[in-house]
């Protein structure tokens, strides 16, 4: 498991990075990623939730503690949330909850994301940086 | 002869796709016939919508499979009408199926074939930008989701033959006739887009960086020929500099277009803000007569695109273009306001072109019998705006008169509405309701998981190492049988999956394959059949996932697969089934105002047999159309209203409440109930029903302006026509001075009233016709006659009306001198004018009775916009409903629109209804969110999150030791509840269990991500 506190090489680390994505938008989006075969790293998990105003701070808490390198929450772009407001709730939520994470210093292992059901090429890009970051960032350290 | 519970819709756009959503739902069979390979139109290839730029796919995709899926419509893809006979009611239709050249029952869109095929065709859908192989799907969503051969490319080499594991591909396989026997007929075959090529001035064909506005929208879309990437045709490189042309085939007499195509205004300023989201350093300019953003927030969306992204709008219009030999760039010349000749050099061109009728409108009337206008779209009438002058056979969206997705929305539910009033008595005749054995009660047994993985020819199994996976899953816990499949969505699969579920007594099902997005619900219908609940079926998606997008890291994409299916494995042994829940309808409906909207519902729902109570404010009925008497087109707006009004008071079903006050409305979909007083004296009653219409209409604005009541010859347009048609005052005047826009589009009233331009046409046209002498000037900011309304804008200045254009920021000015009225416009290019009119003629808005529908939008718990007008669920797509189930929408209530416009979204408002109305039962999804009570703290930030009205704090009785204590509670109306889950992460508590995707299930699957395979 990645809780081990041994120095990893960076090249070589493989992180863990658990994904949600919104039923409507960006789980499309990762379709038409699919679909298109846009290549991404083979790092994300996807969960899949109906809306991002679904997913609670406390889930992203428990991936941490589980030693999760990554979480990135993804939805419908303002405006386009089939639920009308869910991703703003979310925006919102997070915004608070962004300043939690600072605490623990886990905010820049966590991101937001909008991506659409056209933006299969800009699911694996957000993908691909994100991922990108978690390895510079190194393995997650025992909370 | 009984009639026919069947309807074919003709076209596969978004008109054709509502119209048959609307009708299957509300009970009868529908076959759609599409002319390609996949329903869609042209709103699939668009990249955005406005007014709020929302992504065309992501709103539209859902529509398609819900299309695709729905049981009682099928659709007829590749096919042609070629004849009709019959009467309403009973018709027969024959059509032709021309070949896919493969067998779509047997192909499964794995997408195999494209890849080998060694034939490059064009991609039409990409407007030509990019090439597809000669065997290809029109584009990824594609519904139905088959392939075809090109057959013009296609070189039939069999390669794709060889390689289809479905045995999909049949070279031979010939047209088919089908003959059909249906009711009613609607048409929804859409528009052609103008081709610009004969206007040889312009350019386009001839230079590489002139293109059309369809294209740009292609060259916009992420999924398009540069991803997005904004690239011109000649060289590659980003055009820093934007042209946009407007009015390219449109409003052009010279060219025999001379009506308004309606959309190019507003879709040329959202391309324009769209490139320059993308491109910061794009700078688009807009070169146009008028800006006809007529539409609900359509003046909100220019005033943005100009201030925020600094699009620049030029009133010229272009009529040629320069190409620079070397560079590619075009040079555009136009006449500055003072009369300078600029020559500017743009990087790229975009004709605005115009809507045209479809190239097969000709021959299908033929086929059909039905008229065209004398433009070559279907012809209608102003009081029967779906209906096509062979009865029984409907119209809707562009092919009746150009116009933008939410009004053809709007008209595919009104032909749907008007098809109710025809065959309502045939309704669920020929629908088919599957017989379903019992639920088989598992909530006690340990879960005993079968999985089943799919190989999907090779997309799935020439990745991931799937008998690896299937071994592997076989070792998790609770997991009791595994196997897998070539294609698990194939028919002979569905009978194994129920097979092996009996055997191996499993009550959890997962299948690891493609998208749930498309495929659950074929899957959850299949557990379902061997009684298991459809909630204890899980889906990983192991080919968009990982073999598609990991497709050179075959080891990875098969350790990729282990994880998901280890953490879907984690869920499904939390599963619990889930009960959808019946609730009672009340087969009667409320319809809110007495005027043609609120009529022309009433009047539709009570032909079916419905009970309406029509409540008005009023003591008469007819609202705001009182005060018209004919209309733009001539029709006699007060003759119809007589019959219309006769119509509902001597309809037996229909109860009229006059002089009514609403005081409280309760209740849900299915179930209200509604207190109001009403009559002289104030009776009061309470009435129960099933739905709600909100049709409570707009009124006239009362100028503040211009000595308006100050003076007699200062009149609105509504005086004015009074005047014109029920006396002879005018016949003496000499010169009339109308000015537009007041009480519109201004600070107050930011928004335009869409009809007052029609209106001063109309009663100029009038005047003109009594006194052929008078002089009339109508001093305007734009001339919004959308659609064919611009013929009598033509008529107008042919009878010598003369209009003077004025800006904003310089409206005219009255001055009264010695009795004399003296009007001063400044017209940006002719400068100050003055005029001496006799009388002058106030062309007033339209806006909402801000209290009224603020204290209705309160009792309805529904939200208003910024002016005050209803707000509608989605501006696009659903724009007669609320997010609220159960109420709807029609009329002036929505926006400012005119009667053929009213009596349409009544109609769909109607048929909307109608789909709850003629249920018995309406059934509740399974997912939705259930308050634990015991831990609830009745804080309310469930309520304040939920968009759906399904939340309410219910006061109850809490007991202690001596005395009891009212306390509030949290409660989920599950009829009400659409399962987002929202609420359920708001709770401050985590009181709130979002059913399927509880806090359990979600952090079993976290938990399980990280133990290693
Ligand atoms: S549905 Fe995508 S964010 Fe709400």
């Amino acid at each position: 498991m990645s809780k081990s506190k041994k120095k990893v090489d960076k090249k070589n680390f493989h992180p863990n990075i658990l994904c949600f994505c919104c039923n409507w938008c960006s789980y499309a989006g990762a379709d038409l990623a699919g679909v298109s075969r846009f290549q991404y790293p083979s790092t994300i998990r996807i969960l899949r939730v109906m809306c991002s105003g679904r997913v609670d701070p406390a889930f992203i808490l428990e991936a941490f503690k589980d030693g999760i390198d990554g979480v990135i929450v993804t939805g419908c772009h303002i405006g386009d949330c089939h639920y009308l407001k869910g991703n703003e709730f979310a925006r919102d939520r997070f915004e608070r909850f962004k300043e939690v994470l600072k605490i623990f210093n886990l905010d820049k292992r966590f991101k937001l994301e909008w991506v659409s059901a056209s933006e299969g090429k800009r699911f694996a890009e957000v993908i691909t940086e994100f991922t990108n970051k978690i390895k510079n960032l190194g393995p997650l350290q025992a909370l | 002869m009984a009639k026919v519970g069947a309807v074919l819709v003709i076209g596969g756009g978004i008109a054709g796709i509502q119209a048959s959503i609307d009708l299957a739902d509300s009970g009868y069979k529908v076959y759609l016939a599409e002319s390609t390979t996949s329903i869609g139109g042209v709103m699939s290839q668009l990249d955005k919508t406005f007014p709020t730029n929302d992504c065309a796919i992501c709103i539209l995709a859902p529509k398609l499979v819900q299309t695709g899926r729905h049981e009682n419509i099928e659709i007829l893809i590749n096919s042609s009408i070629e004849k009709i006979e019959g009467a309403p009611g009973h018709f027969k239709v024959d059509l032709t199926q021309r070949t896919l050249r493969l067998d779509q029952e047997k192909c499964t869109g794995c997408g195999l074939c494209a890849q080998q095929c060694p034939i490059e065709a064009i991609d039409l859908f990409n407007e030509k930008l990019s090439n597809i192989a000669a065997i290809s799907v029109k584009f990824p969503q594609a519904v139905p989701l088959v392939f075809s051969i090109n057959k013009d490319k296609c070189i039939g080499c069999g390669i794709c033959k060889g390689i289809c594991k479905a045995k999909a591909i049949d070279y031979d396989l010939q047209d088919k006739l089908i003959t059909l026997d249906v009711g009613a007929v609607v048409l929804a075959i859409g528009f052609d887009e103008y081709d610009p090529t004969p206007l040889t001035e312009l350019g386009y064909g001839k230079h590489l960086n002139v293109i059309t506005s369809i294209e740009f929208e292609r060259i916009l879309s992420a999924s398009g020929p540069h991803s997005g990437l904004i690239l011109r045709p000649s060289d590659g490189t980003i055009p820093k500099k934007i042209a946009f042309l407007h009015c390219v085939g449109s409003r052009d007499r010279k060219h025999r277009k001379d009506y308004c195509s309606s959309v190019c205004c507003m879709y040329t300023t959202k391309e324009a803000v769209i490139a320059k989201e993308h491109m910061n350093i794009i700078e688009p300019t807009i070169f146009t007569m008028d800006i006809r953003a007529y539409g609900k927030d359509f003046d909100k969306y220019i005033d943005r695109a100009k201030d925020e992204y600094g699009v620049r709008y030029i009133r010229r219009r272009i009529s040629s273009i320069k190409e620079i030999p070397d560079s590619k760039d075009l040079i555009v010349c136009y006449e500055t306001k003072n009369g300078k000749i600029i020559k500017e050099i743009f990087n790229l061109v975009v004709l605005s072109v115009g809507m045209e009728p479809n190239q097969k409108a000709n021959e299908l009337a033929q086929k059909l019998d039905i008229q065209l206008n004398e433009y070559g779209f279907c012809k209608t009438c102003t009081f029967s705006p779906v209906e096509t002058s062979r009865s029984g056979i409907y119209v809707c969206g562009s092919f009746a008169t150009p116009k933008d997705i939410p009004e053809t929305v709007i008209e595919a539910s009104a032909a749907a509405g008007c098809v109710n009033i025809l065959l309502s008595e045939a309704r669920n005749k020929l629908v088919t309701k599957k017989e379903l054995p019992e639920e088989l009660d598992v909530s006690d047994q340990p879960p005993r998981i079968g999985v089943f993985i799919c190989h999907c020819g090779i997309n799935i199994g020439g990745v991931v190492d799937v008998p690896n996976v299937v071994e592997y899953v076989k070792t998790l816990p609770n997991v009791v049988y595994a196997e897998h499949n070539l294609y698990t969505c194939s028919a002979d699969t569905q009978t194994n999956i129920k097979e092996k579920i009996k055997k191996n007594n499993l009550n959890r099902v997962i299948v690891a394959s493609c998208t749930p997005r498309t495929h659950e619900p074929l899957f959850q219908a299949t557990i379902r059949e061997v009684g298991l609940n459809k909630y204890l079926f899980e889906m990983v998606n192991i080919r968009d996932q990982c073999s598609w997008v990991h497709m050179h890291e075959p080891e990875k994409a098969t350790a990729k697969s282990k994880d998901l299916l280890r953490m879907s494995v984690a869920k499904a042994s939390q599963l619990i089934p889930l009960q959808e829940q019946e609730i009672s309808v009340i087969n009667k409906g409320l319809v809110i105002g007495g005027g043609v909207s609120g009529m022309t519902a009433a009047l539709n729902l009570a032909s079916q047999g419905y009970e309406i109570f029509l409540v008005e404010k009023e003591d008469s009925l007819g609202g705001i159309a009182k005060n018209i008497y004919r209309t733009l087109e001539n029709d006699d707006v007060q003759e119809y209203l007589k019959i219309l009004i006769k119509n509902i008071e001597s309809n037996q079903l229909i109860h009229v409440f006059k002089n009514a006050q609403i005081n409280g409305i309760s209740g849900y979909i299915g179930n209200f109930s509604t207190n109001i007083s009403y009559g002289n004296n104030g009776k009061i009653i309470d009435l129960e029903h099933g739905i709600i219409i909100v049709a409570t209409g707009a009124k006239e604005y009362q100028p503040k302006e211009y000595h308006f009541g100050k003076d007699q010859r200062i009149i609105t347009q509504t005086q004015f026509e009074k005047d014109l048609f029920t006396s002879d005052k005018i016949k003496g005047l000499k010169s009339i001075v109308m000015i537009q826009c007041v009480g519109s589009r201004n600070d107050d009233f930011p928004y335009c009233s869409r009809v007052c331009c029609s209106e001063a046409i109309k009663n100029a046209l009038k005047a003109k016709e009594i006194n052929p002498n008078i002089e009339i000037i109508i001093l305007y900011r734009d001339i919004r006659t959308y659609g064919f309304k611009e013929k009598y804008y033509n008529f107008a200045r042919d009878k010598k009306v003369i209009f003077i254009r004025y800006e904003e920021v310089e409206p005219p000015e009255l001055k009264i001198k010695n009795k004399e009225l003296k009007i001063i416009v400044t017209n940006p290019d002719l400068g100050k004018l003055e005029i001496n009119p006799d009388l002058i003629v106030l062309s007033t808005g339209l806006v909402a009775p801000i209290k009224e529908n603020e204290e209705l939008a309160k009792m309805l718990k529904v939200p208003l916009n910024e002016d005050k007008f209803f707000l509608e669920a989605h501006v696009k797509l659903r724009p007669i409903d609320f997010a609220t189930d159960g109420i709807y929408l029609c009329g002036c209530a929505h926006s400012p629109k005119d009667i053929r416009e009213s009596i349409a979204q009544s109609n769909g408002a109607a048929a909307q209804a109608v789909k709850i109305l003629s249920s018995e039962k309406l059934v509740t999804s399974g997912l939705v969110a259930v308050v634990i009570e015991e831990n609830c703290i009745g804080c309310g930030s469930c309520v304040e999150v939920c968009q759906f009205n399904a939340i309410e704090l219910i006061e109850k009785e809490r007991a202690f030791e001596d005395f009891t204590m009212p306390i509030m509670k949290s409660y989920v109306n599950p009829a009400l509840c659409k399962g987002c889950g929202t609420c359920g992460a708001q709770c401050p508590n985590s009181t709130i269990v979002i059913k399927h995707f509880g806090f359990e299930q979600i952090h079993a699957m976290i938990s399980a991500l990280l133990i290693q395979s």
